[in-house]
């Protein structure tokens, strides 16, 4: 690519507003289909395998998309993956398979997935506990409380439930909806309302939004509330795709570490205060890519992961590297 | 609030060491009630053979958490040490190739790939800018995903019994105690060396400046880039010397070291670290990381199902980095 | 607000406290309780000491009453546990020394309908490499498949141990249209479910290892199972540990279902026997370091233990660790066809068992894949046969040149690369 048309792109991209994510996902993308081409079966632009590729990536981003809104307040939460169990878990012990009573699972969960966040963000924000341990320790809990109750799968949901991870209207899987919607919500009120700029703001620098006369806590608060529903909403859309919960199907998938990862790679600084949801959707389906590819071109296991690590890094550095301002 | 660590800065050396003890003793308090806990459940763990294996048991996270502690005063994260831990047990079944004269210089260049991790980590977040928890995350899948491709997916050889000897074996006869365990001798002698490193030495100091605020450690002449890769390397060692341990305690497990980085991090908070840098003390992230085993010694004694052993873990932890936040100093 | 801070501070470790006293105080309690209830036998042998022997001070077992021993209903069927009894009984099937090709109470089905001509292409979605006996497992599905010629193309996809990631993996395998088989090893029984009823609708699928809740694949291919693999560790301790009998169970971790029906089936047989005592039932989480940790409190605690149950043998070499490093004799010892363990067991001479979840039933699904394609009938449900190393049998099995976590029931020693696909030398 000559220097010209780079900075076409660079201004094409300013002027659509696009976080320069989207950059890295055009390249990563063009280059899993020419790695295709030549090495695998080209087959990853056929309709479907896009489609799968955008399913895959479904669950790790609705709760990527919560996980933006915490970052954004310079917090962090790493206790999604436990809540992903427990509304698995919970979703399908509840419903045991009837549909008559999915509006009652489902209304538990989410009342669940409130408390947590409520529980988290005030525990970060009154208590003044870092984050990072605040939310591994209640993660802890979570996963202590639902060891304790429940061992493997349990209960089921009943079959009409299972149209949110495998129904389709028309050619476009449910699911890839949802996805859009809950960005598309995000992005709303991040631009939109008054919690999405105090937010920004609170993220920015806590002191200075505290001498202005803001509520922090409280938005770091609701802040923790959102993603732990997003939390949530993953969990409903795993166990209609699993049919049935177990306490290991969060943190077996990696969500909470992911997640932070996807946020990070979508161009959300970790200090708080920059980015937003819109990247956050680029980097997750950058994930998607990077597996479908993976499988696609038959890559070792092992490999697979030092791959995987690498781009993270690189990723991340590729904008990091340009500002001024210190890592942490 | 933000007074307060310039006032340390302009104390002597010595006054901030004696401020820095009396200021993590919560972590102590803590300590001694947990093996008063374990007294009251077990005397013979409170005899000296069973301090000594308490210490044996814990020292490979002990040695971890006083080199993360190197990382979090800097105002970063380590989560490559679980990895670097299973690489090298990993790596010395393969290179050893069950021949114990290969031992020496296999540990050698265990050092040697631990040390060029630990500048990779610290190279990623000086210079390509990229925040630690992302950097290091990235190094711990990719770490993770290099030791079994490099062995194609399980250990190649045995570990012979003088590699095994650090995390294994002990002195006998020994006065008081019959025997003594090879891994408490590493143990005193790497926080001796890491105590004397951070506290006694300019380079504690310089990284708590770096810590606590980067441009004014800059200003004041700090390099503040080299810091941060000196403090990463150390993290680095610490992980293939508690590797080294653990492998030598257990024998050859491919993932030897999984789930160690939270567990370092967490110890050292407990010992009074403040995440994002500017404070700790590397005798109390120690004794975090002591209490933290003797937290788990004392659920196994009480006999608590092991799912709660997890939901009491995580409220302690939550707990006493409340109580350090409010002990009345800056939190964040 | 310093002092607002200062005064909340002090309330934080009052809670700190009041949680580890608490802990102290109901865990004290806890432990004292089974005495009162379940073993009356040794209350009375505190009370009236002269009855009995002089070991007053012997520590309270919670032993086969604890959690981690307790067998919920959803894991034990008694049916599975019956079948899994009476074929450990017969002899298999098929071709004699190539267990991979035999099986038991087959009941065969026509798979005509799928008769294809060659070349193939066979695909595999593997629930992960991220254990050793996988790793084994997987080398020697490679080399089978580098027996056969007439497959042209061998697709495998790695879910990397995530249900939900293996569900996309098998929906592009679909998608692709390349696959003529279909290979699944579902990495978890219940998850995979739909995933793989979806995929039965268009081609041919084989599963094996795990199962599925459906019987939609043409072929489900699995050993005899976990209740027999638990009872043959527990029988040998039954039978050879004498009258008064120390037992340590140790398991990895609840809830995986053919753990809990190991345990399920060893639990059944301890409780029958006269001499046997659990001392304890403890997770393992199968990390050496822990396994070694937990043996040594044991003997730390009850002095001597004389025979050590696993539900798994990769922690087996740990267990036995403990006791040297504690100067104690060798227990009687249950592990698996990991190498380590059974060099260590003939080195030493120990009195032990390996039962084994054989790693040769990887070469199982590609054989049934290539009759699929041939149109000949196999079995639908491919028992294969559980072999058990024993003392007698235990020389024809070590193999020192191979690596410590090699599992020797590979059935792989005639095969291509062997045994350096194999990490041997």
């Amino acid at each position: 690519m000559t220097v010209k048309t780079l900075s076409n792109v660079r201004s094409l991209m300013r002027e659509t507003r696009l976080p320069p994510v989207y950059a890295i996902l055009v390249v990563v993308f063009v280059a899993a289909v020419v790695l295709d081409a030549i090495f695998g079966r080209g087959q990853i632009t056929s309709s479907t395998i896009l489609t799968n590729m955008v399913v895959r990536s479904v669950a790790l981003g609705i709760v990527a998309m919560g996980q933006t809104f915490v970052m954004l307040a310079a917090s962090i939460d790493l206790s999604v993956a436990y809540l992903i169990s427990v509304t698995a878990v919970m979703a399908s012990y509840l419903m045991q398979g009837d549909p008559n009573r999915v509006p009652m699972a489902v209304a538990a969960v989410f009342g669940i997935g409130a408390v947590v966040g409520l529980v988290n963000g005030l525990i970060v924000s009154k208590l003044k506990v870092n984050p990072f341990i605040a939310t591994l320790g209640v993660g802890l809990v979570l996963k202590g409380l639902l060891n304790a109750s429940f061992e493997t799968f349990v209960g089921a949901v009943p079959r009409s439930f299972q149209t949110l991870g495998y129904g389709q209207i028309g050619p476009i899987p449910i699911s890839i909806l949802v996805l859009l919607a809950v960005t598309i919500i995000g992005a709303l009120v991040l631009s939109r309302t008054k919690f999405g700029a105090h937010l920004y703001a609170v993220g920015g620098n806590v002191e200075t939004s505290r001498l202005s006369g803001l509520r922090t806590d409280r938005v770091i608060i609701l802040a923790h509330v959102i993603c732990s529903l997003t939390a949530v909403l993953t969990g409903l859309f795993v166990v209609s795709r699993l049919r049935s919960g177990a306490p290991w199907v969060g943190t077996d998938g990696l969500y909470d570490l992911e997640s932070i990862a996807a946020v990070v790679v979508g161009g959300t600084a970790l200090s708080g205060g920059k980015g937003g949801v819109v990247g956050t959707l680029a980097g997750v389906l950058i994930f998607g890519i990077l597996d479908t590819m993976f499988n696609q071109l038959g890559v070792d296991t092992f490999l697979k992961q030092v791959l995987r690590g690498a781009i993270i890094i690189l990723a991340v550095a590729s904008y990091t590297i340009r500002s001024r301002e210190k890592a942490a | 609030m933000a007074q307060l660590s310039t006032i340390g800065q302009e104390k002597s050396w010595r006054d901030r060491i004696l401020s820095g003890l009396r200021s993590v003793s919560p972590i102590y308090v803590v300590l001694i009630l947990l093996l008063i806990g374990i007294g009251t459940q077990n005397p013979v763990f409170l005899e000296p053979s069973g301090i000594l294996n308490l210490l044996r048991r814990a020292a490979p996270l002990m040695i971890l958490t006083a080199g993360q502690l190197f990382v979090i005063v800097s105002g970063g994260f380590d989560l490559s040490v679980g990895s670097i831990m299973s690489l090298t047990v990993i790596g010395a079944s393969l290179l050893i190739n069950n021949d114990p004269t290969n031992a020496w210089w296999v540990i050698l260049v265990l050092f040697g790939i631990g040390i060029v991790a630990g500048l990779i980590n610290g190279a990623l977040v000086s210079y390509l800018k990229v925040p630690s928890l992302i950097a290091t995350l990235g190094m711990l899948l990719a770490l993770r995903g290099a030791g079994l491709y490099w062995t194609g997916g399980a250990p190649r050889g045995y570990l012979t019994d003088n590699f095994r000897a650090f995390g294994r074996g002990w002195l006998e006869p020994v006065p008081w105690v019959e025997r003594f365990p090879y891994a408490v001798i590493v143990l005193i002698v790497v926080s001796a060396i890491l105590i004397y490193l951070f506290h006694y030495t300019n380079l504690g100091r310089q990284l708590l400046a770096v810590g606590d605020n980067p441009r004014a450690a800059k200003l004041a002449g700090i390099q503040v880039e080299k810091m941060r890769i000196v403090a990463f390397a150390v993290s680095a060692v610490t992980a293939v010397i508690a590797g080294i341990l653990q492998g030598g305690f257990g024998g050859v497990n491919p993932d030897a070291g999984d789930g160690y980085e939270l567990q370092a991090i967490s110890a050292a908070v407990l010992g009074g670290a403040v995440l994002l840098g500017g404070r700790g003390s590397v005798p109390a992230a120690i004794a975090g990381a002591l209490a933290l085993e003797a937290l788990f010694t004392l659920l196994n004694l009480l006999g608590l199902p092991k799912p709660l052993r997890d939901a009491v873990q995580g409220l302690i932890i939550i707990g006493a980095v409340a109580y350090a936040a409010f002990s009345g100093r800056r939190s964040r | 607000m310093l002092n607002k801070n200062k005064k909340r501070s002090w309330l934080v470790l009052l809670a700190l406290v009041a949680l580890i006293f608490g802990l102290v105080a109901c865990g004290g309690s806890d432990t004292e309780e089974p005495a009162g209830d379940d073993t009356a036998a040794e209350d009375t042998a505190v009370e009236e000491p002269a009855a009995e022997e002089p070991a007053v001070e012997e520590p309270v077992a919670a032993g086969l009453e604890s959690d981690a021993a307790e067998v919920k209903s959803e894991f034990f069927s008694q049916e599975q546990y019956d079948r899994s009894m009476r074929q450990m009984t017969l002899t298999a099937e098929g071709p004699e020394g190539e267990p991979w090709l035999q099986y038991l109470e087959a009941e065969f089905v026509d798979t005509s309908e799928f008769a294809k001509d060659g070349p193939y292409t066979f695909c595999f979605s593997n629930a992960g490499v991220n254990n050793p006996w996988r790793v084994v497992g997987y080398n020697t599905m490679l080399a089978e498949v580098d027996l056969h010629p007439e497959i042209e193309e061998f697709i495998h996809v790695d879910a990397e141990g995530s249900d939900e990631k293996q569900i996309s993996d098998i929906a592009d395998l679909v998608a692709g249209g390349n696959c003529d088989v279909l290979i699944v090893s579902p990495n978890t029984t219940a998850a995979l479910t739909p995933a793989v009823e979806q995929a039965c609708e268009v081609l041919p699928v084989i599963v094996f290892d795990r199962g599925v809740f459906t019987d939609c694949p043409v072929s489900f291919v699995q050993p005899i199972g976990g209740y027999a693999f638990g009872e043959a560790g527990a029988r040998y301790i039954i039978d050879n540990c004498g009258d008064d009998c120390n037992v340590l169970a140790l398991r990895i971790l609840p809830g995986v279902d053919v753990l809990e029906e190991r345990w399920a089936s060893a639990k059944l047989a301890f409780e029958g026997a006269g001499n046997i005592n659990v001392i304890g039932v403890e997770f393992g989480d199968g990390d050496n370091a822990k396994v070694k940790s937990i043996v040594t409190d044991y003997l730390d605690r009850f002095g001597q233990i004389d025979a050590v149950w696993m539900d798994a043998g990769a922690t087996a070499v740990a267990a036995l660790e403990a006791f040297e490093d504690a100067g104690q004799p060798y227990p009687i010892i249950v592990g698996e066809d990991q190498q380590d363990f059974l060099v260590k067991w003939q080195e030493n001479g120990l009195s032990g068992i390996a039962p084994t979840f054989p790693t040769f039933q990887w070469r199982t699904p590609i054989i049934a894949g290539l009759r699929i394609m041939n149109g000949e009938e196999l079995p639908a449900v491919w028992r294969l046969p559980q072999p058990i190393i024993t003392n007698d049998n235990l020389d024809q099995y070590v193999q020192p040149n191979m690596p410590p976590l090699h599992y020797a029931m590979c059935g792989c020693e005639g095969m291509p690369d062997f045994p350096g696909r194999w990490g041997g030398e």
